[in-house]
């Protein structure tokens, strides 16, 4: 036993030290494993922004109710009267000021992007209570809002994304002229990529009479809520359905999510590909190369399968080196990124940062891995196969 | 014509790294070819738009509706042919919104006559004038549901809700073909005169315009001029060209050209150098057989163009099966109609695709060829590995 580790560890140790010898095919493996990892890593961190910038930072408390043939929030309609009796509903946290429900409208203007100068669908709220609702949300720079008049604050990813988005900017929508008051952070990525207003102020700007669209609610508790949904939804004079902020988010998010992802996952196996074709060359000719060495050692004594581990453990030492370039690479080129796209679903846009996590590294360290054994593993057979008198006496 | 039984001969000598090169670049023109597709997915909008349309739409956003009434305003204008209005319905068949697809009420006729890459038989367009409740639908929509003309197909608008909030009952009338590749036959379009007597409020509201001109030089002229006409009144217009809306529309998910080009670019470094490296090294070992093949009389030229013609052969075998096959993946439409209506491959990315496999045969093969052209006859018989 301590002889096969023994022997496992020289060949090893002597195929390592071979490997300045033929540079070129090294690294050209390594750097097909990199480019995979590089591709994948860059890909996917769309996804897990995108994603991250969909969950919010409120609690399981925090509710929105729509009409029920709606799904989202820009198709729904709800009248004056249908937001008071959702606000008198059991279940409901209240302040001093009253139950925290908050009606609001959500409308989509055009603005432009800072990136490309060219138009984006900017989701522009009227809010009533919504920022004791929401709970956690702060104003960074500038001042709130005043109520009944044309002022507006900015996300901190819409100030980011989209011209004129500055305290003291202006804009123009209809007859009239808005002014950018304020920067606020919280609420999660979606929220922080709207514009937020006045609801009183909103209605006559963009004709909706006294009509909103949906009503977002601070439950006393997150068990509060099968309650509150059975009340809204068993009541006659209201046609609602009503969804926990996060679980509406993911919903909402879903599409974009699972087609990046997908996009993403078929990419990489393509190039997984085209990287295990370029690995299993190199070893392949590696073994090649070195037949009469291999075929001496066996000769001397090495066993078959210490001259297989030793093999795919240099594809393996070929296959991390690789990961880990294009892992660092990506993380370099892609964490934090910042982006701003349309989710297809709200058509709104989302202001987000793409995300290196640890998780996304780690999986993509696996497939450099799995391309290391499976580049290792054919080449490692046949160098153990080699006929010895056949291969000493080759040239 | 004897050289390349000669090519192909030296190919056939390491059949297994031959077959594994010819697969790696096999799976970069694979993926090549359908990023190329994916990005035609994405701006389909742009390849369609006509150069002689206009898009009106409320100045504030496309959410915005203006008034019906316009169009005739419109057509007074001089340089203006035709107008045809739109309308975002939304609608929801069967209560899921997954069954998601594009459903706009539209006045039939000026709608055909303008919007010609809308392929329909004349015996259907007679029928769609005819039936008050006729719909007609795209190729790869009537597919996905499975429906057939004389189907009768309910729906349900959270934005327009039917008097009595009943759901909207359609009578498919005909299916159109796309006139052009990048057509989207994933529409369904309905009448207007239907839609506005039917729906519980916003008469006489509609969502946005297509105007046609006379001469497409003069659009930003006749632009400026639709927007003058209804500047300071509550429905103030912006009007652009089909083409540059479409590109806006494209600009709003994200760079996707820039993102596409950067993978590619990855994936073909990565490939090009895996390639290169196999194709240098089998030259390399070959150094004796080149020198007998100069001693026995073959020229330095001719010497470097059999080894780039090795190159070449492994990029165009490996090169035109990715294309093949991406045409023959494409050829069977879209995976996600929902998502990606449009789902062809370009012909602009069939010819970049060849040009890209030759420029992939020649760079990996000219640093040997180069080697094997300078190679003196008796550097290479001393040389012995």
């Amino acid at each position: 036993m301590i002889n096969w580790l023994a022997q496992i560890v020289s060949l090893t140790v002597y195929n390592l030290r071979t490997i300045p010898q033929r540079m070129g095919s090294a690294i050209a493996a390594a750097v097909g494993i990199g480019g995979v990892v590089a591709v994948f890593v860059g890909v996917l961190s769309i996804a897990e922004g995108f994603q991250a910038a969909m969950k919010t930072t409120g609690a399981d408390d925090l509710v929105i109710v729509l009409r029920s043939s709606a799904d989202a929030e820009m198709t729904s309609g709800l009248s004056r009267e249908e937001t008071r009796l959702i606000a008198d509903a059991p279940g409901i946290a209240r302040t001093a000021d009253g139950p925290l429900a908050s009606a609001e409208l959500f409308v989509i203007i055009d603005l432009k992007k800072r990136s490309t100068g060219t138009d984006a669908n900017v989701p522009l709220r009227g809010v009533e209570r919504g920022v004791a609702v929401r709970g956690d949300i702060r104003i960074v720079d500038g001042r709130m809002f005043t109520p009944g008049r044309n002022e507006v604050i900015v996300g901190t990813g819409a100030a980011r994304a989209f011209s004129g988005m500055d305290v003291g900017g202006r804009f123009r929508v209809g007859q009239a002229d808005w002014e950018v008051v304020g920067v606020f952070s919280g609420g999660g990525g979606a929220t922080e990529s709207e514009i937020w207003t006045d609801a009183a102020v909103l209605q006559p700007a963009f004709n909706r009479g006294d009509s909103f669209q949906s009503v977002y609610v601070r439950l006393t508790s997150p068990q509060a809520f099968d309650s509150f949904k059975d009340a809204l939804t068993t009541n006659p004079r209201l046609k609602v359905k009503v969804a926990r902020q996060s679980d509406y988010l993911i919903e909402q998010s879903s599409m974009l999510t699972s087609f990046i992802k997908s996009i993403g996952v078929f990419i990489a196996v393509m190039m997984a590909l085209g990287a295990l074709f370029g690995a299993l060359n190199t070893l392949y000719s590696a073994v090649a190369a070195r037949a009469r060495e291999i075929a001496t050692l066996r000769a001397l004594g090495f066993g078959t399968s210490p001259v297989i581990l030793s093999v795919m453990f240099e594809s393996l030492v070929l296959a991390l080196v690789g990961g880990t370039v294009g892992g660092a690479a990506a993380y370099a080129a892609f964490d934090g990124f910042h982006a701003a796209t349309m989710n297809w679903q709200t058509f709104s846009q989302v202001a987000f940062a793409f995300s290196v996590t640890p998780q996304l590294l780690a999986s993509a360290i696996m497939w450099a891995v799995a391309i290391g054994l499976l580049g290792g593993l054919f080449p490692a057979i046949r160098a153990a196969r080699l006929p010895i008198s056949a291969a000493l006496r080759e040239t | 014509m004897r050289h390349l039984a000669v090519v192909w001969s030296n190919l056939k000598r390491k059949k297994l790294r031959t077959s594994l090169t010819v697969l790696s670049i096999f799976v970069a023109f694979t993926l090549f070819g359908l990023l190329c597709t994916i990005k035609e997915a994405f701006t389909a909008g742009v390849t369609v738009a006509g150069a002689d349309r206009l898009i009106v739409r409320h100045k504030v956003s496309l959410i915005m509706n203006v008034p019906v009434t316009y169009g005739p305003r419109m057509e007074r204008i001089p340089g203006v042919a035709s107008v045809v209005h739109w309308t975002w319905f939304n609608g929801i068949y069967q209560d899921d919104p997954k069954n998601y697809f594009a459903s706009i009420p539209v006045p039939p006729e000026p709608f055909l006559a303008m919007y010609t890459e809308y392929a329909l038989p004349e015996d259907q367009k007679q029928a769609w004038l005819k039936t008050r409740t006729g719909a007609i639908i795209g190729r790869s929509l009537a597919d996905r549901f499975h429906w057939k003309i004389g189907d009768r197909v309910p729906l349900m608008s959270p934005i327009w809700p039917r008097k009595g909030d009943e759901p909207w009952e359609f009578d498919i009338v005909g299916i159109y073909e796309a006139g052009k590749p990048a057509t989207d036959t994933s529409g369904f379009f309905f009448r207007y005169d239907y839609f506005d007597e039917g729906r519980a409020r916003g008469e006489g509201l509609v969502g946005w315009y297509g105007v046609r001109i006379d001469n497409p030089e003069r659009a930003a002229e006749v632009a400026k001029a639709i927007d003058a006409e209804f500047a300071n009144s509550p429905y103030e217009t912006k009007t652009e060209p089909e083409g540059a809306f479409a590109q806006a529309f494209v600009q709003q998910i994200g760079n996707i050209g820039a993102m596409l080009v950067a993978i590619l670019s990855a994936v073909f470094f990565t490939i090009l150098l895996v390639a290169g490296n196999t194709m240098a090294q089998s030259v390399r070992e070959r150094t004796e057989e080149l020198g007998v093949l100069k001693a026995l009389g073959f020229t330095d030229g001719l010497v470097m163009i059999l080894v780039l013609l090795e190159s070449c052969t492994i990029a165009i075998l490996g090169g035109f099966a990715g294309l093949g096959l991406t045409l023959l993946i494409t050829s069977r439409g879209s995976p996600v109609p929902s998502m990606l209506p449009v789902f062809y491959f370009p012909e602009w990315s069939i010819i970049v695709g060849a040009v890209l496999v030759f420029a992939l045969g020649l760079a990996a093969g000219i640093v040997p060829a180069m080697q094997a052209m300078r190679l003196p006859v008796a550097v290479a018989l001393r040389r012995h590995w």
